[in-house]
Protein backbone atom coordinates (compact mmCIF):
# COMPACT_ATOMS: atom_id res chain seq x y z
CA UNK A 1 0.00 0.00 0.00
CA UNK A 2 2.85 2.25 0.97
CA UNK A 3 4.82 1.81 -1.99
CA UNK A 4 1.75 2.19 -4.23
CA UNK A 5 1.30 5.50 -2.14
CA UNK A 6 4.73 6.23 -3.31
CA UNK A 7 4.57 5.74 -6.87
CA UNK A 8 1.11 7.92 -6.77
CA UNK A 9 3.45 10.77 -5.24
CA UNK A 10 6.11 10.45 -7.23
CA UNK A 11 3.79 10.36 -10.46
CA UNK A 12 2.12 13.51 -9.20
CA UNK A 13 5.37 14.95 -9.23
CA UNK A 14 6.33 14.36 -12.34
CA UNK A 15 3.13 15.23 -13.73
CA UNK A 16 3.19 19.12 -11.66
CA UNK A 17 6.52 19.51 -13.68
CA UNK A 18 5.61 18.20 -17.02
CA UNK A 19 4.21 19.84 -19.81
CA UNK A 20 0.84 17.81 -19.11
CA UNK A 21 0.61 19.02 -15.50
CA UNK A 22 1.31 22.41 -16.86
CA UNK A 23 -1.62 22.10 -19.10
CA UNK A 24 -4.01 20.19 -16.29
CA UNK A 25 -2.67 22.90 -13.77
CA UNK A 26 -3.59 26.31 -15.76
CA UNK A 27 -5.67 25.68 -18.53
CA UNK A 28 -8.57 22.71 -16.69
CA UNK A 29 -9.53 26.22 -14.52
CA UNK A 30 -9.88 28.21 -17.01
CA UNK A 31 -12.15 25.79 -18.96
CA UNK A 32 -14.13 25.58 -15.66
CA UNK A 33 -13.95 28.91 -14.15
CA UNK A 34 -15.22 30.68 -16.93
CA UNK A 35 -17.75 28.30 -18.00
CA UNK A 36 -19.03 28.62 -14.30
CA UNK A 37 -19.04 32.81 -15.00
CA UNK A 38 -20.79 32.19 -17.52
CA UNK A 39 -23.85 30.49 -15.97
CA UNK A 40 -23.65 32.75 -12.55
CA UNK A 41 -24.00 35.91 -15.32
CA UNK A 42 -26.63 34.89 -17.09
CA UNK A 43 -28.69 34.60 -13.83
CA UNK A 44 -27.33 37.99 -12.15
CA UNK A 45 -27.73 39.64 -15.70
CA UNK A 46 -31.95 38.54 -16.00
CA UNK A 47 -31.97 39.39 -12.42
CA UNK A 48 -30.37 42.54 -12.77
CA UNK A 49 -32.32 43.51 -15.71
CA UNK A 50 -35.18 42.56 -13.67
CA UNK A 51 -34.49 45.10 -10.85
CA UNK A 52 -33.83 47.97 -13.22
CA UNK A 53 -37.39 47.44 -14.94
CA UNK A 54 -38.67 47.02 -11.57
CA UNK A 55 -39.62 43.11 -12.16
CA UNK A 56 -38.68 40.61 -10.04
CA UNK A 57 -36.48 38.14 -12.72
CA UNK A 58 -36.39 34.83 -12.38
CA UNK A 59 -37.55 33.47 -8.81
CA UNK A 60 -39.02 29.54 -9.78
CA UNK A 61 -36.25 27.19 -10.58
CA UNK A 62 -34.63 26.66 -6.99
CA UNK A 63 -34.48 29.35 -4.12
CA UNK A 64 -33.94 32.81 -5.06
CA UNK A 65 -34.23 31.48 -8.86
CA UNK A 66 -30.48 29.81 -8.26
CA UNK A 67 -30.82 26.89 -10.46
CA UNK A 68 -32.17 28.85 -13.44
CA UNK A 69 -28.93 28.37 -15.32
CA UNK A 70 -29.28 24.49 -14.52
CA UNK A 71 -32.89 24.82 -16.23
CA UNK A 72 -31.65 26.79 -19.18
CA UNK A 73 -29.11 24.51 -19.45
CA UNK A 74 -31.66 21.19 -19.52
CA UNK A 75 -33.52 23.43 -22.06
CA UNK A 76 -30.59 24.08 -24.52
CA UNK A 77 -29.65 20.33 -24.76
CA UNK A 78 -32.45 18.73 -24.96
CA UNK A 79 -33.93 20.80 -27.77
CA UNK A 80 -33.72 19.62 -31.49
CA UNK A 81 -31.04 20.68 -33.16
CA UNK A 82 -32.31 22.19 -36.43
CA UNK A 83 -30.40 22.56 -39.76
CA UNK A 84 -31.70 24.30 -42.52
CA UNK A 85 -32.18 21.99 -45.22
CA UNK A 86 -30.34 24.66 -48.03
CA UNK A 87 -27.57 25.21 -45.24
CA UNK A 88 -23.99 24.25 -45.86
CA UNK A 89 -23.61 21.66 -42.94
CA UNK A 90 -19.94 21.42 -42.50
CA UNK A 91 -20.02 25.33 -42.13
CA UNK A 92 -22.65 25.33 -40.18
CA UNK A 93 -21.61 22.89 -37.93
CA UNK A 94 -18.18 24.71 -37.53
CA UNK A 95 -19.24 28.16 -36.93
CA UNK A 96 -20.19 28.05 -33.22
CA UNK A 97 -17.23 25.51 -32.76
CA UNK A 98 -14.83 27.92 -33.79
CA UNK A 99 -16.79 30.43 -31.90
CA UNK A 100 -16.15 29.29 -28.46
CA UNK A 101 -12.70 27.76 -29.97
CA UNK A 102 -11.52 31.72 -30.30
CA UNK A 103 -12.91 32.70 -27.15
CA UNK A 104 -11.42 30.33 -24.93
CA UNK A 105 -8.14 30.70 -27.24
CA UNK A 106 -8.25 33.96 -25.65
CA UNK A 107 -7.80 32.83 -22.14
CA UNK A 108 -4.18 31.72 -22.78
CA UNK A 109 -2.42 35.04 -22.43
CA UNK A 110 -4.86 36.64 -19.28
CA UNK A 111 -3.19 36.92 -16.10
CA UNK A 112 -5.71 35.86 -14.10
CA UNK A 113 -3.73 35.93 -10.62
CA UNK A 114 0.49 36.55 -9.84
CA UNK A 115 1.16 32.97 -11.10
CA UNK A 116 -2.08 31.77 -13.25
CA UNK A 117 -1.47 32.69 -16.82
CA UNK A 118 -1.58 29.92 -18.96
CA UNK A 119 0.76 31.40 -21.35
CA UNK A 120 3.06 34.36 -20.45
CA UNK A 121 3.83 35.04 -24.54
CA UNK A 122 6.05 38.54 -25.15
CA UNK A 123 3.11 39.36 -27.93
CA UNK A 124 -0.09 38.64 -25.02
CA UNK A 125 -1.82 41.88 -26.39
CA UNK A 126 -1.07 41.53 -30.01
CA UNK A 127 -2.27 37.39 -29.79
CA UNK A 128 -5.34 38.38 -28.05
CA UNK A 129 -6.29 40.64 -30.54
CA UNK A 130 -5.64 38.05 -33.29
CA UNK A 131 -7.16 35.60 -31.79
CA UNK A 132 -10.04 37.30 -31.16
CA UNK A 133 -10.81 38.19 -34.47
CA UNK A 134 -11.24 35.16 -35.36
CA UNK A 135 -14.70 35.23 -33.57
CA UNK A 136 -15.37 37.63 -36.43
CA UNK A 137 -14.73 35.09 -39.47
CA UNK A 138 -16.91 32.60 -37.06
CA UNK A 139 -20.03 34.95 -36.94
CA UNK A 140 -19.53 35.45 -40.84
CA UNK A 141 -19.61 31.67 -41.20
CA UNK A 142 -22.40 31.59 -39.12
CA UNK A 143 -24.38 34.05 -41.12
CA UNK A 144 -23.31 32.48 -44.79
CA UNK A 145 -23.80 28.81 -43.89
CA UNK A 146 -27.23 29.27 -42.84
CA UNK A 147 -28.75 30.56 -46.31
CA UNK A 148 -31.00 33.18 -44.83
CA UNK A 149 -31.47 36.44 -45.43
CA UNK A 150 -32.02 37.50 -41.68
CA UNK A 151 -28.43 35.76 -40.51
CA UNK A 152 -26.54 37.42 -43.57
CA UNK A 153 -28.19 40.52 -42.73
CA UNK A 154 -26.98 40.10 -39.18
CA UNK A 155 -23.64 38.53 -40.12
CA UNK A 156 -22.34 41.56 -42.36
CA UNK A 157 -23.87 43.93 -39.71
CA UNK A 158 -21.27 42.13 -37.36
CA UNK A 159 -18.68 41.94 -39.39
CA UNK A 160 -18.92 45.95 -40.18
CA UNK A 161 -19.28 46.81 -36.60
CA UNK A 162 -16.75 44.40 -35.35
CA UNK A 163 -13.90 45.62 -38.06
CA UNK A 164 -15.08 49.45 -37.35
CA UNK A 165 -14.56 49.08 -33.66
CA UNK A 166 -11.74 46.98 -33.64
CA UNK A 167 -9.74 49.91 -34.72
CA UNK A 168 -10.49 52.56 -32.13
CA UNK A 169 -10.42 48.96 -29.30
CA UNK A 170 -6.59 48.33 -30.80
CA UNK A 171 -5.46 52.15 -30.43
CA UNK A 172 -6.97 52.66 -27.07
CA UNK A 173 -5.33 49.58 -25.75
CA UNK A 174 -2.07 50.67 -27.25
CA UNK A 175 -1.95 53.36 -24.70
CA UNK A 176 -1.40 50.82 -22.18
CA UNK A 177 1.10 49.14 -24.27
CA UNK A 178 3.41 52.18 -24.89
CA UNK A 179 3.19 53.28 -21.04
CA UNK A 180 4.46 49.41 -20.22
CA UNK A 181 6.73 49.71 -22.74
CA UNK A 182 5.68 46.00 -23.51
CA UNK A 183 2.85 43.48 -25.25
CA UNK A 184 3.26 41.14 -22.78
CA UNK A 185 0.23 41.24 -20.17
CA UNK A 186 2.22 39.88 -17.99
CA UNK A 187 4.75 42.69 -18.17
CA UNK A 188 1.63 45.46 -18.23
CA UNK A 189 0.54 44.49 -15.08
CA UNK A 190 3.71 43.95 -13.17
CA UNK A 191 4.19 47.52 -14.22
CA UNK A 192 0.78 48.54 -12.62
CA UNK A 193 1.02 46.81 -9.38
CA UNK A 194 3.69 48.90 -7.66
CA UNK A 195 1.98 51.88 -5.03
CA UNK A 196 2.55 55.24 -4.32
CA UNK A 197 1.95 55.24 -0.61
CA UNK A 198 -1.66 53.20 -0.70
CA UNK A 199 -2.20 54.53 -3.94
CA UNK A 200 -1.44 51.90 -6.92
CA UNK A 201 0.31 52.82 -9.88
CA UNK A 202 -2.90 51.99 -12.27
CA UNK A 203 -2.77 53.30 -15.53
CA UNK A 204 -6.57 54.59 -14.84
CA UNK A 205 -5.58 56.95 -12.42
CA UNK A 206 -4.22 59.27 -14.91
CA UNK A 207 -5.80 61.16 -17.21
CA UNK A 208 -4.90 59.67 -20.80
CA UNK A 209 -5.91 55.81 -18.78
CA UNK A 210 -8.91 57.09 -17.40
CA UNK A 211 -9.91 58.09 -20.84
CA UNK A 212 -8.30 55.15 -22.62
CA UNK A 213 -10.53 52.88 -20.41
CA UNK A 214 -13.50 54.42 -21.64
CA UNK A 215 -13.04 54.29 -25.22
CA UNK A 216 -11.67 50.73 -24.67
CA UNK A 217 -15.08 49.89 -22.77
CA UNK A 218 -17.32 51.49 -25.53
CA UNK A 219 -15.30 49.87 -28.47
CA UNK A 220 -15.37 46.46 -25.86
CA UNK A 221 -19.22 47.00 -25.95
CA UNK A 222 -19.32 47.10 -29.72
CA UNK A 223 -16.96 43.91 -30.02
CA UNK A 224 -18.75 41.57 -27.81
CA UNK A 225 -22.23 42.36 -29.55
CA UNK A 226 -23.43 43.70 -26.29
CA UNK A 227 -26.38 46.51 -25.92
CA UNK A 228 -26.38 49.39 -27.06
CA UNK A 229 -24.23 47.95 -30.02
CA UNK A 230 -26.27 44.78 -30.32
CA UNK A 231 -27.26 45.55 -34.15
CA UNK A 232 -26.33 41.86 -35.06
CA UNK A 233 -28.87 40.06 -33.20
CA UNK A 234 -30.95 43.36 -33.10
CA UNK A 235 -34.47 41.06 -31.85
CA UNK A 236 -36.91 43.68 -33.39
CA UNK A 237 -35.45 44.25 -36.86
CA UNK A 238 -33.64 40.89 -37.50
CA UNK A 239 -34.96 38.44 -35.06
CA UNK A 240 -31.51 37.16 -33.90
CA UNK A 241 -28.94 37.98 -36.45
CA UNK A 242 -26.44 35.29 -37.60
CA UNK A 243 -27.50 32.83 -35.63
CA UNK A 244 -31.57 32.81 -36.01
CA UNK A 245 -30.74 28.73 -37.84
CA UNK A 246 -29.22 27.85 -34.74
CA UNK A 247 -30.97 25.64 -32.07
CA UNK A 248 -30.21 23.67 -28.88
CA UNK A 249 -26.79 23.22 -28.02
CA UNK A 250 -25.11 24.74 -30.87
CA UNK A 251 -27.25 28.28 -29.65
CA UNK A 252 -25.96 27.48 -26.48
CA UNK A 253 -22.64 27.26 -27.99
CA UNK A 254 -23.11 30.77 -29.42
CA UNK A 255 -24.37 32.28 -26.19
CA UNK A 256 -21.40 30.89 -24.34
CA UNK A 257 -19.01 32.19 -26.51
CA UNK A 258 -20.28 35.63 -26.28
CA UNK A 259 -20.24 36.19 -22.89
CA UNK A 260 -16.64 34.34 -22.45
CA UNK A 261 -15.67 36.78 -25.38
CA UNK A 262 -17.45 39.82 -23.03
CA UNK A 263 -15.31 38.29 -19.75
CA UNK A 264 -12.14 38.02 -22.26
CA UNK A 265 -12.47 41.83 -23.07
CA UNK A 266 -13.38 42.97 -19.69
CA UNK A 267 -10.48 40.52 -18.41
CA UNK A 268 -8.05 42.91 -21.49
CA UNK A 269 -9.58 46.34 -19.66
CA UNK A 270 -8.72 44.96 -16.78
CA UNK A 271 -5.22 44.18 -17.31
CA UNK A 272 -4.56 47.25 -19.43
CA UNK A 273 -6.50 49.66 -16.98
CA UNK A 274 -6.94 48.48 -14.03
CA UNK A 275 -4.24 46.67 -12.73
CA UNK A 276 -4.85 43.28 -13.46
CA UNK A 277 -4.83 40.85 -10.39
CA UNK A 278 -2.78 44.08 -7.97
CA UNK A 279 -5.08 44.88 -5.16
CA UNK A 280 -6.63 48.36 -5.20
CA UNK A 281 -4.66 49.71 -1.82
CA UNK A 282 -1.65 48.88 -0.93
CA UNK A 283 -2.56 47.65 2.38
CA UNK A 284 -4.53 45.14 0.81
CA UNK A 285 -2.02 43.15 -1.18
CA UNK A 286 -2.64 40.08 2.04
CA UNK A 287 -5.74 39.08 0.09
CA UNK A 288 -4.86 36.55 -3.05
CA UNK A 289 -4.62 38.20 -6.21
CA UNK A 290 -6.98 36.33 -8.33
CA UNK A 291 -9.88 37.37 -5.90
CA UNK A 292 -8.80 40.83 -7.14
CA UNK A 293 -9.17 39.98 -10.66
CA UNK A 294 -12.38 38.36 -10.24
CA UNK A 295 -13.69 41.30 -8.12
CA UNK A 296 -13.01 43.63 -10.97
CA UNK A 297 -14.12 41.45 -13.59
CA UNK A 298 -17.65 40.97 -11.64
CA UNK A 299 -17.83 44.87 -11.72
CA UNK A 300 -16.97 45.39 -15.72
CA UNK A 301 -19.70 42.68 -16.24
CA UNK A 302 -22.53 44.27 -13.30
CA UNK A 303 -21.51 47.48 -15.45
CA UNK A 304 -22.04 46.04 -18.61
CA UNK A 305 -25.58 44.88 -17.57
CA UNK A 306 -26.21 48.01 -16.03
CA UNK A 307 -25.85 49.47 -19.43
CA UNK A 308 -27.71 46.84 -21.20
CA UNK A 309 -30.35 47.81 -18.58
CA UNK A 310 -30.31 51.32 -19.77
CA UNK A 311 -29.76 52.22 -23.71
CA UNK A 312 -31.65 51.78 -26.38
CA UNK A 313 -29.98 49.77 -29.63
CA UNK A 314 -28.34 52.36 -31.85
CA UNK A 315 -29.10 52.38 -35.68
CA UNK A 316 -26.59 51.11 -38.47
CA UNK A 317 -25.71 54.81 -39.75
CA UNK A 318 -25.46 55.85 -36.05
CA UNK A 319 -23.20 52.82 -35.14
CA UNK A 320 -20.92 53.55 -38.23
CA UNK A 321 -20.90 57.42 -37.89
CA UNK A 322 -19.63 57.17 -33.93
CA UNK A 323 -17.39 54.44 -34.86
CA UNK A 324 -15.58 56.88 -37.73
CA UNK A 325 -16.48 60.36 -36.79
CA UNK A 326 -16.10 60.00 -33.02
CA UNK A 327 -14.16 56.94 -31.72
CA UNK A 328 -11.48 56.95 -34.30
CA UNK A 329 -10.28 60.39 -33.99
CA UNK A 330 -10.87 60.58 -30.25
CA UNK A 331 -8.88 57.45 -29.81
CA UNK A 332 -5.78 59.12 -31.86
CA UNK A 333 -6.02 62.15 -30.29
CA UNK A 334 -5.44 60.19 -27.45
CA UNK A 335 -2.93 58.58 -28.21
CA UNK A 336 -1.28 61.48 -28.98
CA UNK A 337 -1.86 62.89 -25.33
CA UNK A 338 -0.80 59.73 -24.11
CA UNK A 339 2.13 59.88 -26.25
CA UNK A 340 3.66 63.41 -24.93
CA UNK A 341 2.71 62.57 -21.22
CA UNK A 342 6.06 61.18 -20.87
CA UNK A 343 7.85 64.36 -21.95
CA UNK A 344 6.16 66.78 -19.20
CA UNK A 345 7.46 67.33 -15.94
CA UNK A 346 5.64 65.41 -12.98
CA UNK A 347 2.81 67.35 -11.48
CA UNK A 348 -0.10 68.58 -11.24
CA UNK A 349 0.00 70.53 -14.63
CA UNK A 350 0.41 68.21 -16.95
CA UNK A 351 -2.15 65.83 -15.51
CA UNK A 352 -4.85 69.40 -15.62
CA UNK A 353 -3.23 69.52 -19.33
CA UNK A 354 -3.49 66.80 -20.10
CA UNK A 355 -6.89 65.93 -18.51
CA UNK A 356 -8.36 69.18 -20.16
CA UNK A 357 -6.70 68.78 -23.89
CA UNK A 358 -8.67 65.37 -24.13
CA UNK A 359 -11.92 66.79 -22.40
CA UNK A 360 -11.45 69.62 -25.37
CA UNK A 361 -11.26 67.60 -27.65
CA UNK A 362 -14.39 64.85 -26.60
CA UNK A 363 -16.53 68.28 -26.36
CA UNK A 364 -15.69 69.39 -29.98
CA UNK A 365 -15.78 65.67 -31.44
CA UNK A 366 -19.07 65.51 -29.60
CA UNK A 367 -20.56 68.79 -31.29
CA UNK A 368 -19.90 68.03 -34.42
CA UNK A 369 -21.03 64.64 -34.18
CA UNK A 370 -24.55 66.22 -32.53
CA UNK A 371 -24.91 68.63 -35.29
CA UNK A 372 -23.86 67.01 -38.31
CA UNK A 373 -27.42 65.35 -37.60
CA UNK A 374 -24.89 61.50 -37.25
CA UNK A 375 -27.32 61.10 -34.17
CA UNK A 376 -30.26 62.71 -35.59
CA UNK A 377 -33.73 61.61 -36.77
CA UNK A 378 -32.58 60.15 -40.18
CA UNK A 379 -34.89 61.29 -43.42
CA UNK A 380 -35.43 58.70 -45.68
CA UNK A 381 -35.86 59.71 -49.21
CA UNK A 382 -37.93 57.38 -50.64
CA UNK A 383 -39.51 54.69 -47.85
CA UNK A 384 -41.41 58.01 -46.57
CA UNK B 1 -22.59 67.98 -24.54
CA UNK B 2 -22.47 64.61 -25.77
CA UNK B 3 -22.98 61.53 -23.03
CA UNK B 4 -25.32 64.16 -20.79
CA UNK B 5 -28.32 61.87 -21.52
CA UNK B 6 -26.27 58.45 -21.46
CA UNK B 7 -25.46 59.50 -17.75
CA UNK B 8 -28.76 60.81 -16.57
CA UNK B 9 -30.35 57.70 -18.10
CA UNK B 10 -27.62 55.42 -16.10
CA UNK B 11 -28.59 57.72 -13.01
CA UNK B 12 -32.19 56.37 -13.68
CA UNK B 13 -32.18 52.86 -14.25
CA UNK B 14 -29.40 52.85 -10.90
CA UNK B 15 -32.54 54.68 -9.36
CA UNK B 16 -34.93 51.74 -10.26
CA UNK B 17 -32.47 49.32 -9.59
CA UNK B 18 -31.80 50.00 -5.88
CA UNK B 19 -35.31 51.44 -5.50
CA UNK B 20 -36.43 48.14 -6.02
CA UNK B 21 -34.62 46.84 -3.13
CA UNK B 22 -36.26 49.48 -0.52
CA UNK B 23 -40.17 50.22 -1.69
CA UNK B 24 -42.12 47.45 -2.02
CA UNK B 25 -44.41 49.79 -4.32
CA UNK B 26 -42.05 49.37 -7.02
CA UNK B 27 -42.54 46.21 -7.67
CA UNK B 28 -46.39 45.39 -9.07
CA UNK B 29 -45.27 42.06 -10.36
CA UNK B 30 -48.20 39.69 -8.91
CA UNK B 31 -46.71 36.23 -8.00
CA UNK B 32 -49.43 34.41 -9.77
CA UNK B 33 -49.80 30.53 -8.02
CA UNK B 34 -49.21 32.01 -4.57
CA UNK B 35 -50.74 35.51 -5.13
CA UNK B 36 -53.66 36.47 -7.01
CA UNK B 37 -55.49 39.53 -8.42
CA UNK B 38 -59.27 39.63 -6.98
CA UNK B 39 -61.32 38.12 -10.24
CA UNK B 40 -62.95 40.91 -12.07
CA UNK B 41 -67.03 40.45 -12.14
CA UNK B 42 -67.25 40.34 -16.08
CA UNK B 43 -64.68 37.58 -16.66
CA UNK B 44 -65.51 34.50 -18.65
CA UNK B 45 -63.98 31.38 -19.65
CA UNK B 46 -65.55 28.38 -20.24
CA UNK B 47 -69.34 27.79 -20.52
CA UNK B 48 -70.89 26.00 -18.08
CA UNK B 49 -74.70 24.40 -17.64
CA UNK B 50 -76.62 25.68 -14.46
CA UNK B 51 -78.91 23.82 -12.43
CA UNK B 52 -81.53 24.81 -9.48
CA UNK B 53 -81.65 22.95 -6.48
CA UNK B 54 -79.48 20.14 -5.57
CA UNK B 55 -79.27 17.88 -7.91
CA UNK B 56 -78.02 18.42 -11.11
CA UNK B 57 -79.45 16.02 -13.31
CA UNK B 58 -82.96 16.85 -11.99
CA UNK B 59 -82.82 20.54 -12.14
CA UNK B 60 -80.57 20.88 -15.38
CA UNK B 61 -82.47 24.35 -17.10
CA UNK B 62 -81.20 23.07 -20.18
CA UNK B 63 -84.20 21.02 -22.50
CA UNK B 64 -81.64 20.08 -24.87
CA UNK B 65 -82.84 22.50 -28.01
CA UNK B 66 -79.61 22.67 -29.14
CA UNK B 67 -79.62 26.34 -30.26
CA UNK B 68 -76.72 26.66 -28.89
CA UNK B 69 -74.77 23.64 -30.88
CA UNK B 70 -76.16 25.44 -33.56
CA UNK B 71 -74.34 28.89 -33.27
CA UNK B 72 -71.54 27.88 -31.59
CA UNK B 73 -68.66 29.08 -34.24
CA UNK B 74 -66.05 26.74 -33.60
CA UNK B 75 -68.80 23.79 -33.35
CA UNK B 76 -67.28 22.82 -29.97
CA UNK B 77 -70.82 21.37 -28.59
CA UNK B 78 -72.32 18.35 -28.92
CA UNK B 79 -75.55 17.76 -27.68
CA UNK B 80 -77.89 14.47 -28.33
CA UNK B 81 -81.66 15.05 -27.28
CA UNK B 82 -83.23 12.69 -24.97
CA UNK B 83 -85.93 10.27 -26.04
CA UNK B 84 -88.16 11.30 -23.20
CA UNK B 85 -89.60 13.72 -20.86
CA UNK B 86 -88.03 14.50 -17.48
CA UNK B 87 -89.78 17.22 -15.10
CA UNK B 88 -87.57 19.94 -14.70
CA UNK B 89 -86.72 22.32 -11.75
CA UNK B 90 -90.32 23.67 -12.33
CA UNK B 91 -91.57 20.58 -12.58
CA UNK B 92 -93.07 20.51 -15.61
CA UNK B 93 -91.73 17.84 -18.24
CA UNK B 94 -88.95 18.48 -20.55
CA UNK B 95 -86.66 17.11 -22.68
CA UNK B 96 -83.21 16.77 -21.43
CA UNK B 97 -79.64 16.43 -22.80
CA UNK B 98 -78.45 12.63 -23.11
CA UNK B 99 -75.04 13.71 -23.85
CA UNK B 100 -73.55 17.62 -23.69
CA UNK B 101 -70.27 17.58 -24.70
CA UNK B 102 -68.12 20.48 -24.73
CA UNK B 103 -64.60 20.38 -26.19
CA UNK B 104 -61.96 23.11 -24.21
CA UNK B 105 -59.44 22.56 -26.62
CA UNK B 106 -62.06 23.93 -28.82
CA UNK B 107 -63.97 26.42 -27.22
CA UNK B 108 -62.78 29.68 -27.71
CA UNK B 109 -64.50 31.46 -24.79
CA UNK B 110 -66.71 33.74 -27.29
CA UNK B 111 -70.07 33.10 -25.30
CA UNK B 112 -72.38 33.23 -28.06
CA UNK B 113 -73.90 30.21 -26.70
CA UNK B 114 -74.83 32.40 -23.77
CA UNK B 115 -76.57 35.11 -25.40
CA UNK B 116 -78.70 32.59 -27.60
CA UNK B 117 -79.69 30.23 -24.88
CA UNK B 118 -83.44 31.33 -24.03
CA UNK B 119 -83.74 29.14 -20.78
CA UNK B 120 -80.58 30.61 -19.46
CA UNK B 121 -79.52 27.60 -19.35
CA UNK B 122 -75.66 27.98 -19.98
CA UNK B 123 -73.50 30.53 -18.75
CA UNK B 124 -69.54 31.55 -18.63
CA UNK B 125 -67.50 30.54 -15.62
CA UNK B 126 -64.41 32.11 -14.79
CA UNK B 127 -62.17 29.07 -13.80
CA UNK B 128 -59.29 29.27 -16.65
CA UNK B 129 -56.71 26.95 -15.16
CA UNK B 130 -58.43 23.83 -17.36
CA UNK B 131 -54.63 22.59 -18.47
CA UNK B 132 -54.50 18.77 -17.99
CA UNK B 133 -52.32 15.81 -18.95
CA UNK B 134 -55.02 13.60 -20.82
CA UNK B 135 -55.48 16.07 -23.59
CA UNK B 136 -58.11 13.72 -25.27
CA UNK B 137 -61.15 12.21 -22.04
CA UNK B 138 -59.15 15.16 -19.71
CA UNK B 139 -60.10 17.64 -22.43
CA UNK B 140 -63.56 16.65 -23.44
CA UNK B 141 -66.06 17.90 -20.39
CA UNK B 142 -69.16 16.11 -20.12
CA UNK B 143 -72.69 17.22 -18.86
CA UNK B 144 -72.00 16.39 -15.57
CA UNK B 145 -68.57 17.97 -15.48
CA UNK B 146 -70.30 20.99 -17.18
CA UNK B 147 -73.10 21.29 -14.55
CA UNK B 148 -72.76 23.90 -11.72
CA UNK B 149 -75.21 25.26 -9.14
CA UNK B 150 -76.91 28.25 -9.80
CA UNK B 151 -75.19 29.30 -6.18
CA UNK B 152 -71.66 29.01 -7.88
CA UNK B 153 -73.35 31.51 -11.29
CA UNK B 154 -74.27 33.44 -8.15
CA UNK B 155 -71.41 33.48 -6.60
CA UNK B 156 -69.13 34.48 -9.47
CA UNK B 157 -71.06 36.79 -11.52
CA UNK B 158 -73.35 38.48 -8.37
CA UNK B 159 -75.18 41.10 -10.67
CA UNK B 160 -75.89 38.96 -13.59
CA UNK B 161 -77.27 36.14 -11.57
CA UNK B 162 -79.70 38.33 -9.77
CA UNK B 163 -80.98 39.98 -13.09
CA UNK B 164 -81.24 36.51 -14.51
CA UNK B 165 -83.27 35.44 -11.37
CA UNK B 166 -85.52 38.01 -11.25
CA UNK B 167 -85.79 37.60 -14.93
CA UNK B 168 -86.89 33.84 -14.81
CA UNK B 169 -88.85 34.67 -11.71
CA UNK B 170 -91.15 36.93 -13.54
CA UNK B 171 -91.65 34.96 -16.18
CA UNK B 172 -92.34 32.05 -13.94
CA UNK B 173 -95.21 34.33 -12.17
CA UNK B 174 -96.39 35.51 -15.93
CA UNK B 175 -96.94 31.79 -16.29
CA UNK B 176 -98.73 30.85 -13.38
CA UNK B 177 -100.96 34.29 -13.69
CA UNK B 178 -101.70 32.73 -17.11
CA UNK B 179 -102.68 29.15 -15.74
CA UNK B 180 -104.89 31.07 -12.94
CA UNK B 181 -106.55 32.80 -15.77
CA UNK B 182 -107.38 30.17 -17.84
CA UNK B 183 -108.45 27.72 -15.05
CA UNK B 184 -110.44 30.26 -13.41
CA UNK B 185 -114.49 29.99 -13.76
CA UNK B 186 -116.43 32.20 -16.81
CA UNK B 187 -118.86 33.45 -14.23
CA UNK B 188 -116.15 35.92 -13.73
CA UNK B 189 -115.83 36.99 -17.88
CA UNK B 190 -115.38 40.82 -17.17
CA UNK B 191 -112.33 40.45 -14.53
CA UNK B 192 -111.42 37.80 -16.57
CA UNK B 193 -110.94 40.19 -19.90
CA UNK B 194 -109.68 42.68 -18.50
CA UNK B 195 -106.28 40.35 -16.79
CA UNK B 196 -104.55 39.62 -20.35
CA UNK B 197 -104.60 43.35 -21.26
CA UNK B 198 -103.02 44.12 -17.80
CA UNK B 199 -100.19 41.72 -18.30
CA UNK B 200 -99.45 42.59 -21.52
CA UNK B 201 -99.57 45.97 -20.31
CA UNK B 202 -97.04 44.99 -17.96
CA UNK B 203 -95.15 42.58 -20.41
Amino acid sequence: MSIFMLHLHAWIHALASSALGHALWMVVPVLVVFPALFAVTTLLERKGLGRIQNRYGPNRAGPWGLLQPMADAIKALTKEDVVPEAADRLVHFCAPVLMVLSAFLVYAVVPVSRTWVVAPLRAGVLFFFAAGSLMEIAVFMAGWSSRSQYSLLGAMRALAQMISYEIPLVLSAMVAVMAAGSLSMVEIVRRQAGYSGIWPHWFVLTPWGLAGFVLFLIAATAESNRSPFDLPEGESEIIAGYYIEYSGFKFALFFLAEYLGMFAISALGITLFLGGWSAPFAFLTWIPSWIWFFAKLLALIAGFIWIRGTLPRLRMDQLMRFAWEFLLPLTLCHLFVAGVWKFFPTGAARWLGCAGVLLAVYWLLGRRLEQSGGLARRTYHFAE
Amino acid sequence: MLGKGIVLGLAETARNFFGSFFYRARLTTVQFPEERLPQIEAARNFPFLVFDGADWQQGMRCVACQICEKECPPKCILIEKSKDKKPDATGKPQFYPAVFNIDVSVCMSCQICVEVCPFDAIKMDVDFELSTYDRFGGLLWDKQRLSKSNEHYHQIHPTEAAAVDAALAAEREKLAAKARAANAPPANAAPSTSAPATAEGQA
